[in-house]
């Protein structure tokens, strides 16, 4: 999608740009795709068109840095059309999607053929993540340069870790050339066994085979090390557990490059949930919902800066697929579409986060894990923003999803805050 | 015995012990109880499910329940069809949802169903009409199996309150013990378990038990002892080094059953690995109630069927 050309001037909003510590009534013009003014009261150029924002936030445009866009090869689940239109009715405005396509996102052909896909009916920016190793299995780097040079911003074997040590300390190592993260999908299998929910009282009551939390926790351990040995930049999916973030938090205070996301819903539910929800597949996902002390202490990383960003792990599958037995059904669940909504009645409505700390977590704190332009609307800056009502009330409905996911266990949930309109280069990418 | 009001079943479906009240529980016993002097009878059958359709799901092996199931609804004049999972269409690649609805269409008025997924009941009942029962889901729950495992101490003990039980062996895999703990904990009895540390689920005691790690501290003083079957398919995923080591930890012999009491009796789901977890002279002695349990299982399937029917409903 080529930027927007033309004036827009959205005015009268509460402007949180946390990127530069901002958090007032301004009004923003738009030109020609870029941020041309930030300023209180501007008076409208003739030729703009404006958008009222009248109690309403403006903000940087929202990036979620972990998505499955399914795009090549399981384009029943999702595609980069399809994913990007649900970014868009999300409030994002970057994505960045994971290797774990049919074929692996493993060479610089299927970067180039994602980046093309974005292109060419992308709604939202797309950074592909490249695979660490080739075909995702575990034994050989990816050619990481190739990837990198034609487009990939990170690298990642998300949906299976790499287990072998040896080859995450390349990793590490390898990717300094191309200063990009090295994102870790922390799980030692051995310990996850056959597992399908979190080992705790739930999985003991409902005898369905249990993942410990500390098939994440040594995995992190024995990568953190590795962190402060190579020096490289390590990036933690979808930490899960109280102990993982714990020697995170330590190995920031002892400058090991690390960063962290974590995800919705590991901050909104608990293992619990299997239960009360009766089986429901949507309440099956890696890692799985943690205990009530997990899900307290990422609420507390979030408010002291462990955390680094909030990502959704977007992962849409045909309603066929969960539509089975608990045990066999595949995991994941789709976010995009309820993030935004989630954290503003769960995380910023109860008082845990303030308004800016979440545009942060969503905005500000993925562009620099990542390192792209974004989360931020200096003057002279594509002009990516997100407007959405902070407290209105909204009901969570699959059926209105863009995604082609409706897997989500927040169907039906009246929450307060959503998105109005978002913003890619000033071109409207959700009509509110 | 009877509660003072006499409640009537009101559930569609039974899915496990865990959501029942005590007084449901004592409703399905007490029936149970009326049921059973139909097997001491010559002929052995009444026409109280006449015209009724009972499927039979089998889709992970079963000798005793499903022949117990089978038994029941033939006493009770029920129509019975029997399904297992060699030849039938989830072997096709059929979904469980569509082996369900196609199910459904034949209108059957009661489906017994055994998985080896936990919730596969759960997931049934919801999308079918006829009353579901859970033969057995996983490492879930087997409430039948409590059931008569409760009406067989109720006619050795009289009661069930105050009793302390104990149940020994590879508890992570075992459902028998998950529905024992949930009827046992709700009618008043003291429940003990124990069984290797490697096959012990963790957080155990949230579900209201003491955990022993020796076969003697398990047994102390114990009115009724429960063993269950080693699971010996897991044998080398690093549960137990071997057999042999098993008994001599876990193996309950004669001379180890000094620590209960005199009128112990003693229990086991089956089917039985003797020498594994008991020995013979203890499974064929005299405080083994293993076989009653089998008979009693008999009439408390009958209870069972008769109750979700409705026709103790259609007769008001």
């Amino acid at each position: 999608m080529s930027p927007y050309q033309g004036k827009l001037l959205i005015h009268g909003g509460r402007v949180i740009d946390p990127s530069q510590d901002l958090d007032e009534a301004l009004d923003l013009l738009i030109e020609d795709g870029r941020v041309a003014r930030l300023d209180g009261a501007i008076k409208k150029p003739k030729d703009a068109e404006t958008f009222d924002a009248a109690g309403l936030v403006v903000a940087p445009g929202l990036i979620d840095m972990h998505v499955h866009l399914r795009e090549p090869g399981q384009e029943y689940k999702e595609t980069v059309r399809t994913g990007t239109m649900a970014a868009a009715a999300g409030g994002f405005t970057a994505v960045a999607c994971m290797a774990n396509t049919d074929p692996v996102n493993d060479s610089r052909s299927v970067t180039e053929h994602i980046l093309l896909e974005a292109q060419r009916h992308g709604f939202a920016r797309v950074y592909p993540i490249g695979a660490i190793s080739k075909g995702l299995l575990g034994e050989e780097l990816a050619e990481i340069g190739e990837m990198v040079r034609a487009g990939a911003r990170a690298v990642s074997d998300d949906g299976k870790p790499v287990m072998s040590s040896e080859l995450m300390r390349r990793a590490l190592l390898y990717a300094q050339h191309f200063d990009i993260p090295v994102i870790q999908h922390a799980e030692d299998l051995t310990l996850t066994g056959s597992g399908v929910m979190h080992e705790g009282v739930w999985s003991t009551r409902l005898g369905l085979p249990g993942i410990p939390g500390a098939s994440e926790d040594v995995m992190v351990a024995r990568d953190l090390i590795l962190a402060e040995d190579t020096a490289g930049r390590y990036h933690v999916a979808h930490l899960s557990t109280a102990r993982s973030l714990d020697m995170v938090r330590r190995a920031k205070s002892q400058k090991i490059n690390v960063t962290c996301e974590v995800a919705p819903h590991h901050l909104i539910l608990t293992d619990e949930e299997v239960a009360k929800s009766g089986f429901s597949t949507n309440t099956k996902m890696k890692p799985p919902l943690r205990s009530e002390k997990d899900r307290a202490a990422l609420l507390n990383g979030l408010a002291d800066g462990a955390v680094d960003c909030i990502a959704s792990d977007h992962a849409p599958h045909h309603a066929d697929e969960k539509d089975v037995q608990f045990s066999v059904a595949p995991f994941g669940i789709v976010g995009l579409e309820t993030t935004l909504s989630l954290c503003l009645d769960r995380l910023v409505r109860p008082g845990i986060l303030s308004l800016p700390r979440l545009v942060h977590l969503l905005s500000t704190g993925p562009a620099r894990v990542l390192g792209v332009p974004g989360g931020t609307l200096k003057e002279g800056s594509p002009a990516d923003v997100t407007v959405f009502h902070p407290d209105a009330e909204v009901t969570l409905s699959k059926a209105s999803f863009r995604s082609k996911g409706k897997n989500t266990p927040f169907d039906g949930w009246k929450l307060h805050g959503h998105p109005v309109a978002t913003f890619l280069e000033g071109r409207r990418t959700l009509d509110g | 015995m009877t509660p003072e009001t006499p409640i009537r079943w009101r559930r569609k479906d039974l899915l496990g012990i865990a959501e029942l009240s005590p007084a449901e529980i004592e409703l399905i016993l007490d029936t149970a109880e009326s049921f059973s002097e139909i097997g001491e009878r010559a002929i052995k059958k009444v026409p109280t499910l006449r015209g009724k359709t009972v499927l039979n799901l089998f889709f992970e092996a079963s000798t005793r329940t499903r022949s117990s199931f089978e038994i029941a609804e033939k006493r009770l004049s029920a129509d019975n069809i029997n399904f297992s999972t060699s030849g039938s269409s989830l072997e096709k690649g059929e979904t469980l949802v569509d082996t369900a609805l196609n199910l459904q269409a034949m209108a059957p008025d009661l489906v017994i169903i055994r998985h080896a997924h936990p919730g596969v009941p759960h997931m049934l009942a919801k999308r079918i009409k006829a009353g579901v029962i859970n033969a057995g889901d996983g490492a879930h729950e087997h409430p039948t199996q409590a059931l008569l495992d409760a009406f067989t101490i109720r006619r050795h003990k009289g009661r069930l309150a105050g009793l302390k039980v104990a149940i020994l062996g590879d508890i992570e895999h075992s459902r028998v013990v998950r529905s024992n703990i949930h009827l046992l904990n709700k009618m008043g009895a003291k429940v003990t378990i124990g069984g290797p540390r490697t096959l012990m689920p963790v957080e155990m005691e949230a579900m209201g038990v003491e955990v022993a790690y020796t076969l003697e501290d398990a047994i102390r003083d114990a009115d009724v002892i429960m063993m269950l079957r080693v699971q010996l398919e897991r044998l080398g995923r690093m549960a137990f080094p071997s057999v042999k080591e098993y008994f001599q930890l876990f193996g309950l012999t004669t001379a180890r059953l000094a620590a209960a009491r005199d009128d112990v009796i003693i229990m086991h789901p089956g089917p039985m690995n003797r020498g594994t977890e008991i020995a013979s002279e203890v499974a064929d002695g005299p405080y083994s109630v293993i076989l009653e349990q089998v008979t009693h299982g008999v009439s408390v399937r009958m209870a069972i069927l008769y109750l979700l029917s409705g026709v103790h409903e259609e007769t008001v």
